[in-house]
């Protein structure tokens, strides 16, 4: 029972925050590229003012997933390193963090593009 | 700037095919839903495998990472994109696919300027405003003492 509560939490609080972006998309003129912009920027000041933390330990994927878990990385990253480390952590903390995501977006990118041909876009 | 606008207006009209918001606001919602679930579940079957709770979830998102990147090149993503919108947007899949789709159409632009600068033509702008945010929350941390 107890995981189907986890499924349940990361599917209401990911279907939340990725309805919040259609209703941008809708009813406002933010372009895709606008909106992801924004959800990281805002997962990091989120994370920064102590709230996005409470949504991760509550939702798990449905928090982690979006791309405000991104910025909330990001944010997490650069504080503990803040801690370690001082001053330089706020350049270190971030990319240290997100690194692998980093990464691999940009190392299976190359492959599949390398690998695939365009396909029809109409 | 003119092959970015044209970029934006593409993703723009997949994410939003119709103007339907009492359609496309549910669907996103189940559809952004869903993925996170699947991230719950790999998250979930990482720990059970005895990867460590500070690692699953970094595994799960490149588990997710891949698995778009791979529906991109299959020409799959965008079809359920038609009908996820945000949905397909906002979670870390939508990130891989804004990497992978722009990469593979300019391709045939060369490995270099094609391939290799329009793979961050959406991932460059999520990394400079995200990081810029994180570093500017570490300076504010540091000089005031909040940590």
């Amino acid at each position: 029972m107890e995981i189907l509560m986890e499924y349940g939490k990361a599917f209401l609080i990911g279907g939340i925050i990725c309805a919040i972006g259609q209703v941008l998309i809708d009813y406002t003129k933010l372009s895709p590229a606008r909106i992801l912009v924004l959800f990281v920027v805002l997962g990091v000041v989120l994370s920064g003012i102590g709230w996005y933390q409470p949504l991760v330990d509550f939702a798990g994927a449905g928090a982690t997933v979006p791309l405000s878990g991104f910025g909330h990385m990001l944010a997490k990253g650069v504080k503990e390193a803040v801690v370690e480390d001082g001053l330089i952590g706020a350049f270190t903390g971030g990319l240290t963090a997100t690194s692998a995501g980093i990464a691999a977006a940009i190392v299976f990118g190359l492959v599949i593009a390398l690998i695939f041909k365009p396909g029809d876009k109409s | 700037m003119a092959v970015d606008k044209i970029e934006y207006d593409k993703m723009m009209k997949k994410a939003s095919p119709n103007s339907k918001a009492y359609i496309n606001i549910p669907l996103a919602f189940i559809i952004g839903g869903l993925i996170c679930v699947l991230g719950q579940f790999l998250m979930t079957s990482y720990e059970k495998l005895g990867i460590s709770t500070y690692f699953s979830g970094t595994v799960a998102s490149i588990t997710l990472i891949f698995l778009s990147a791979l529906l991109t090149g299959l020409n799959l993503y965008d079809n359920i994109a038609k009908h996820g919108g945000a949905g397909t947007l906002v979670p870390i899949t939508g990130f891989a696919n804004a990497v992978v789709a722009p990469a593979l159409e300019f391709k045939a632009e060369g490995l270099i300027l094609g391939l290799g600068a329009k793979l961050f033509t959406i991932a460059g702008p999520v990394i400079v405003y995200g990081v810029t945010a994180s570093v500017i929350y570490g300076i504010i941390i540091y000089i005031f003492k909040l940590v």
